[in-house]
């Protein structure tokens, strides 16, 4: 009966209720909101390289191998001799070897060379590989395919021609060997999406006339000619290796890394992950702080709100002492009340918040490649909804100690 | 002889603060089934005195008793729980929980009475109040807040009068009534506090209802107040 009445009185209350409630509801969504995303961000960061069990480049940081193999940023500090790739290619332990050079750039995308095998082996998102939205892979040495990004910011479609830049933000384009573009891949959330992939040989064949970054002067072989030539590269960027068995990474890893010939590193990608979300995930917990404080804002605003509705509320009080409600149950009452608002403010924020998801997680993927998970609510989620409603309770204790004050002491009269 | 309804005897009392108002009664009984008239104007002590009656707060020095039992010898939360079982009350006006049902108020004290829940039985007794008060069909299940303000004070009739209480305590019950509505209000609740054999402590400033009580005694022939300067 006591719920009953508690529910009645906010019902008779239902606008400033309504809009505490609603308050509650959006800090709770939001709180939790920022907790999927958050999830999500990590997730599809971890997510962008998978199945790949090694990175070998030329010795540097791991974060910093991993940010230009993987995530094309920032650029490599030495090249990988196309001898040191055909000596690991040659250890028993690998099982594939895709090699990658960088380098060039196509307006403000970065152009990949590597081989077919690169469309197989990457995965990303716990082992999906890439897929052709239009077209298909290199067939032509002047093939080039396109990630999602680059299709749609650019305008690309299969067949469009495409000059490749040399180097980064240059202005010195290899006009005289045009490519096509081939086949375009269907969005990934990863860096591929914003990256233009040719042949090794392709790399070569654009280099041809070029000697230590610079055009030779006046020298220009023609395509057919080019065409007839070796183009077995003779250095690489890094390269993404697979192993037999798992077993053997962390041997494989330290023979690269011991390799005589030239300074290599083999990296671990989902170690060097971890170290560089450590880097970024400062901006999470800031993030999870905003939110927590809108929540606690929230939550003094219900607080306010019981604290002006109490004087309103005298004569009620003076009524429920008159019946022979101690003091006691008067503050329970309001306390009661608090933990009930609180409570449909949380069940209301849940709902918003998967609504919400539902209706914009195709959204979300499509436009930032963040995968949201719809999961059932977990326990972490559940004990967050019962820290805001004992929150809450807590909360509501100040303006109840002093309805408590209030009823000892206006008794079943109020004098005001 | 049985112990009398209401005694209070050498009671004084003091407010803590609030300009020192103090109030002190010699002597005053009401016997069981009685029905009695106080007659004060305002600021004349009595809220003081109906805070003592019912054990909202006890005196400084002095015996308050209701039904033979001293409220000082009483707790503070088992006064509170005495007054739902012994003491019905009646307002002025604004009695009601107005978001409440009808018969969620009438029950209101036997949720912390639970003798008086025994003797009330269920919500059939609250409907069985309602009819005898002349209150309107199914009136029991509306919110309160939706009854005009004379059937508002029958329903505060009916809530005081549930499980037959020993004594019931009006204060100015018809001063927000009509004439017309005063008198059936009045005959209502003789007749139900008759029926439930219990006694009736009305305080008002209106002689004209002397009629029907027992007695009626102008409050300062039985109390002095003094407001001292703080």
């Amino acid at each position: 009966m006591i719920l009953r009445l508690a529910i009645g009185s906010l019902l008779a209350r239902a606008l400033t209720v309504g809009m505490t409630v609603l308050a509650i509801a959006l800090s709770v969504a939001l709180f939790l909101g920022v907790e999927k995303v958050r999830t999500g961000a990590r997730a599809s960061f971890a997510d962008t390289i998978s199945g790949t069990d090694l990175i070998v480049g030329a010795r540097s940081g791991s974060v910093q191998l991993l940010l230009y193999s993987v995530f094309r940023i920032g650029n490599a500090t030495n090249n990988v001799t196309w001898q040191s790739y055909q000596d690991i290619a040659a250890r028993p332990e690998v099982d594939w070897i895709v090699p990658i050079s960088l380098g060039d750039s196509h307006r403000q995308f970065r152009v990949m060379g590597t081989t077919d095998e690169f469309f197989t082996r990457y995965r990303f998102r716990g082992g999906r590989s890439l897929e052709f939205s239009d077209g298909q892979g290199l067939g032509d040495l002047y093939d080039a395919v396109i990630g999602a990004d680059v299709a749609a910011t650019l305008g690309y479609s299969v067949g469009d021609p495409i000059v490749v830049a040399h180097g980064l933000a240059s202005f010195t384009e290899h006009d005289d060997q045009p490519f096509r573009v081939a086949g375009i891949i269907g969005k990934t959330g990863t860096p591929v999406d914003r990256t233009v992939i040719v042949s090794m040989e392709a790399i070569e064949a654009i280099h041809v006339d070029w000697q230590s970054g610079a055009q030779i002067p006046g020298q220009t072989t023609p395509v057919e000619v080019i065409r007839q030539m070796n183009l077995t590269p003779t250095a690489i960027t890094a390269a993404l290796v697979g192993v037999e068995s798992r077993l053997q990474i962390f041997g494989l890893q330290r023979w690269i890394n011991e390799y005589p010939e030239e300074p290599l590193l083999a990296i671990l990608p989902g170690v060097a992950l971890q170290e560089l979300w450590q880097i970024v995930g400062i901006a999470e917990t800031a993030l999870i702080g905003v939110s927590g404080m809108v929540v606690v804002t929230a939550l003094l605003g219900m607080m306010a709100m019981i604290f002006s509705s109490l004087n309103e509320r005298r004569r009620e009080m003076a009524i429920w002492r008159a019946m022979g409600a101690r003091p006691a149950t008067i503050l329970g009452l309001l306390v009661l009340e608090a933990v009930l608002m609180a409570l449909v403010g949380a069940v209301l924020g849940i709902v918003l918040l998967y609504g919400g998801l539902v209706l914009l997680r195709p959204w979300v993927d499509a436009a930032f490649g963040l995968w949201l998970p719809i999961e059932t609510p977990s326990l972490r989620e559940a004990v967050v909804l019962a820290c805001v409603v004992a929150a809450a309770g807590l909360a509501s204790l100040l303006p109840a100690l002093r309805a408590y004050r209030l009823s000892l002491a206006d008794g079943m009269m109020v004098r005001t | 002889m049985p112990d009398p309804a209401l005694a209070l005897t050498d009671v004084s009392f003091g407010w803590p603060g609030r300009g020192g108002f103090r109030l002190s009664c010699p002597a005053f009984s009401l016997a069981p089934r009685e029905s009695v008239l106080l007659l004060g104007a305002s600021g004349s002590g009595k809220s003081t005195l109906l805070s003592l009656v019912c054990g909202i707060v006890t005196a400084d020095s002095g015996v308050v008793s209701v039904g033979g039992t001293d409220l000082k010898s009483l707790s503070a939360g088992r006064r509170d729980r005495f007054r739902a079982e012994q003491i019905g009350v009646i307002f002025q006006q604004f009695n009601l929980l107005p978001y409440a049902r009808v018969s969620d108020n009438i029950m209101l004290p036997l949720r912390f009475a639970p003798n008086r829940r025994r003797r009330a039985g269920g919500v059939a007794e609250a409907e069985r109040l309602c009819a005898a008060l002349g209150l309107p069909d199914g009136a029991a299940h509306l919110p309160a807040g939706r009854l005009s303000v004379g059937q508002q004070q029958r329903v505060a009739v009916a809530r005081a009068l549930i499980g037959a209480p020993p004594l019931i305590v009006a204060d100015e019950p018809t001063s927000a009534l009509d004439a017309a509505t005063q008198d059936t209000f009045l005959r209502l609740l003789f007749d139900r506090t008759a029926e439930a054999g219990s006694s009736l402590l009305m305080v008002s400033h209106d002689e004209r209802l002397g009629d029907r009580f027992d007695r009626v005694i102008r409050l300062e022939d039985i109390v002095t107040t003094q407001r001292a300067a703080a």
